[in-house]
């Protein structure tokens, strides 16, 4: 029996109960949120157990007939969509449990829920979608709860600004997306997933319609160079950051071009750019994480960087890696948002330069954050440590020198900046007052189910088996991990805790200037600001100066026109019945005049 | 017996004056007192000329009668009207009556 299309339809009711009955059902809306999606994991569970029994893809009828050729209402279901449901399903029921006591006294506590429950709908159809279309949908579905939840605050104009921000950026990429799509579909003739390994057209028109469906991943990952909504996006909720903006929907974006992967196989070029593309995600944001001073952007940094490190991992071929890399990630990941979301929840600020010492005062939160930290800086035995491990051999096996590089480097930057995060947060003396408290259980319970994923996901191994990769450098990789992860985590011991200057003054003075360029963002704001969004103001402006001035003077000026013309009739108009009666005997005597010829 | 001519004369003046104090009263009972000045003219219009040109069954008489029952009718609603507007506006001059200019 066919139950995989049942699963993303529990949390849209559960959508359609929180929006309509919310306010009536008040703090029981989250627990419908919870059923709905409890009841999603276990029909993934159904799914996966049906699918090692020998059930696969199936189709729910024709939906369409575009240009002659019949689109399918097809669902997909393999080792990729089924990895994809169990995370979403799994850590979102988690996520709302702690979304329980996060938002406890949220004034919109059940729109919260009803939105979070028509996002996990989204995310589940989109990874259930085997065509282009039926993906589009669901992936502009998880656009507009990212949107939503981002400005759920929407009494703070900052975040109402970074919600627009995230929707309009990825919307750039989106319509290269669309772009990529409809290329595909008037050369090959296909929507279809399955239909991509065997396509015949033209290859420079093949490259770059891969290349405009990887726009597409470019924005919805907050990959280099429309990566900056990510940090803003950070104004939502953390529990939002943890589903949304860590675990799920920025990796649809891997999980594209995973699922488009056939594609980028038979084009080198497009799934060069992949790679190349994620490197420098990889590197630039992983660098700007080791100066920002914001818990929540840190974090978002390093999700960045971390999907850059996915994307670089498919970009070197290796399927497996990329996939595997995104299930560790989303792990610890949403276990390290929800750490902070603790952290915030209890002291109130988000700047990590006034924590310090929390350790003692938040034993569950502190020893889960850990649990995190260790996992992405990729330490052994963790669940980074394994995926990592995948992406830098992907990388050796496949002769990709430079990106081998620009992966260590990550990485090493990553064990840095983490390092710095929890230092600076859980360990030394605290820097400012604050009332440190244990969250409560609702909120500690994900943190200890997250944390045994976080530490054990890496065991399993790859959800996706492809071609084994193993080579001679297996073990000299592991070893070279290990001793990257281990010195960025030393270094960051040794300055923030023991306060030393590994480096000589004379040298840390000249790099103020990159700390500066670092803080500054790498001046991406400013620049788009200027080259893309003060232009488009100024057309608005011009426009609506157009429609003020031109368009609505005329419709004014007929109407001041009828009214100047009024002006002189009106005045026949005394309102003086005496005037009235002359007149009607003038008329009368004209009338008797006329009629008698006199 | 006296000629036609006085008759229409006499209406003649008398409906002229009506006219002129309709028009130019400002008083509104004035000018209700013109109207009837109005319809006595046509009165005697209608009585010398039914007589002089000898229409049977006096129809013209007839109808003088109908015009001094209807005008009595009518002079009623004026003056109910008159006190109405007299208790809205506090006046009976028409320059001081004019609710349909603003």
């Amino acid at each position: 029996m066919h139950i995989a299309h049942l699963i993303p339809l529990f949390p849209f009711l559960a959508f359609l109960i929180n929006i309509f009955a919310g306010r009536r059902l008040k703090k029981a809306s989250a627990w419908v949120a919870i059923a709905a999606s409890t009841l999603s994991f276990l029909f993934s569970l159904k799914v996966f157990q049906d699918f090692k029994a020998g059930a696969g893809s199936y189709d729910l009828g024709t939906w369409l007939v575009l240009a002659g050729k019949p689109l399918s209402f097809g669902i997909i279901v393999d080792p990729l969509t089924i990895m994809m449901l169990f995370i979403v399903s799994f850590i979102g029921t988690f996520i709302l449990i702690y979304s329980m006591g996060y938002m406890h006294d949220d004034p919109r506590f059940s729109r919260y829920f009803a939105y979070m429950s028509l996002f996990m709908s989204s995310m589940l159809g989109l990874v259930l979608a085997d065509n282009f279309v039926l993906l589009l949908i669901f992936w502009e579905g998880v656009g507009l709860c990212s949107y939503l939840l981002i400005a759920f605050w929407h009494e703070r104009p900052s975040a109402q600004a970074a919600g627009l921000k995230a929707f309009v950026t990825t919307r750039i990429g989106d319509t290269g997306f669309l772009i990529g799509m409809l290329l595909l579909f008037f050369t090959c003739g296909t929507f279809h997933f399955s239909d991509l390994r065997s396509l015949t057209g033209p290859e420079p028109v093949l490259t770059i319609a891969a290349i405009l469906i990887f726009m597409g991943a470019v924005g919805k990952s907050a990959q280099f160079p429309l990566h900056v909504w990510l940090p803003d996006a950070m104004e939502g909720p953390t529990s939002v950051s943890a589903l949304i903006h860590a675990a799920t929907m920025v990796a649809a974006g891997v999980y594209l071009v995973a699922r488009c992967f056939p594609l980028f196989v038979a084009h080198p070029i497009a799934l060069q750019t992949v790679g190349v593309i994620g490197g420098i995600s990889a590197l630039l944001a992983a660098s700007m994480a080791v100066v920002n001073n914001d818990i929540k952007r840190v974090l978002a940094y390093s999700t960045i960087s971390q999907l850059g490190l996915m994307m670089l991992g498919l970009g070197v071929g290796g399927l497996s890696a990329g996939t595997f890399h995104l299930m560790t990630h989303a792990f610890f990941k949403a276990l390290l948002f929800l750490c902070a979301g603790s952290v915030i929840h209890s002291v109130g600020i988000q700047d990590i330069q006034k924590m310090g010492g929390l350790f003692s005062k938040m034993k569950i939160t502190g020893t889960a954050f850990c649990i995190g930290t260790l996992a992405l800086a990729g330490v052994y035995p963790f669940a980074g440590f394994w995926s990592k491990d995948e992406i830098l051999l992907a990388a050796y096996s496949q002769h990709h020198p430079f990106l081998l590089v620009v992966a260590f480097l990550t990485s090493l930057l990553t064990a840095f900046y983490m390092g710095r995060l929890i230092l600076l947060v859980l360990f030394g003396s605290p820097r400012s007052e604050m009332h440190a408290h244990e969250s409560p259980l609702s909120m500690t319970v994900p943190l200890m189910v997250l944390s045994a994923f976080a530490f054990g996901a890496g065991f399993w191994g790859a959800p996706i088996k492809t071609a084994a990769v193993e080579g001679q450098g297996a073990h000299l990789i592991m070893g070279i991990s290990t001793l990257v992860s281990l010195s960025g985590l030393g270094a960051a011991y040794l300055i923030y805790i023991r306060r030393l200057n590994l480096l000589p003054i004379s040298v840390l003075s000249s790099l103020e200037g990159l700390k500066q360029l670092l803080v500054r963002k790498y001046y991406f704001d400013e620049i788009y600001d200027y080259l893309f969004v003060q232009p488009c103001l100024r057309l608005a402006r011009a426009a609506f100066d157009v429609d003020f001035n031109i368009v609505d003077g005329l419709v004014n000026f007929v109407g001041f026109a009828t009214q100047w013309c009024s002006g002189f009739v009106r005045r026949s108009q005394t309102g003086f019945i005496q005037n009235y009666l002359l007149i009607q005997v003038f008329g009368l005597v004209v009338l008797i005049v006329w009629l008698l010829k006199i | 017996m006296i000629p036609l001519g006085y008759f229409t004369f006499l209406s003649a003046f008398l409906f002229c004056t009506g006219v002129y104090g309709a028009l130019t009263r400002r008083n509104v009972i004035g000018i209700l007192i013109s109207i009837e000045l109005i319809l006595n003219a046509v009165n005697i219009n209608l009585v010398a000329f039914n007589k002089y040109l000898g229409t049977p069954d006096s129809l013209g008489q007839v109808f003088a009668l109908f015009v001094i029952a209807i005008a009595a009718a009518a002079s009623v609603v004026g003056l109910v009207l008159i006190i109405s507007i007299y208790r809205n506006a506090k006046t009976l001059f028409t320059d001081g009556i004019h609710l349909m200019k603003e």
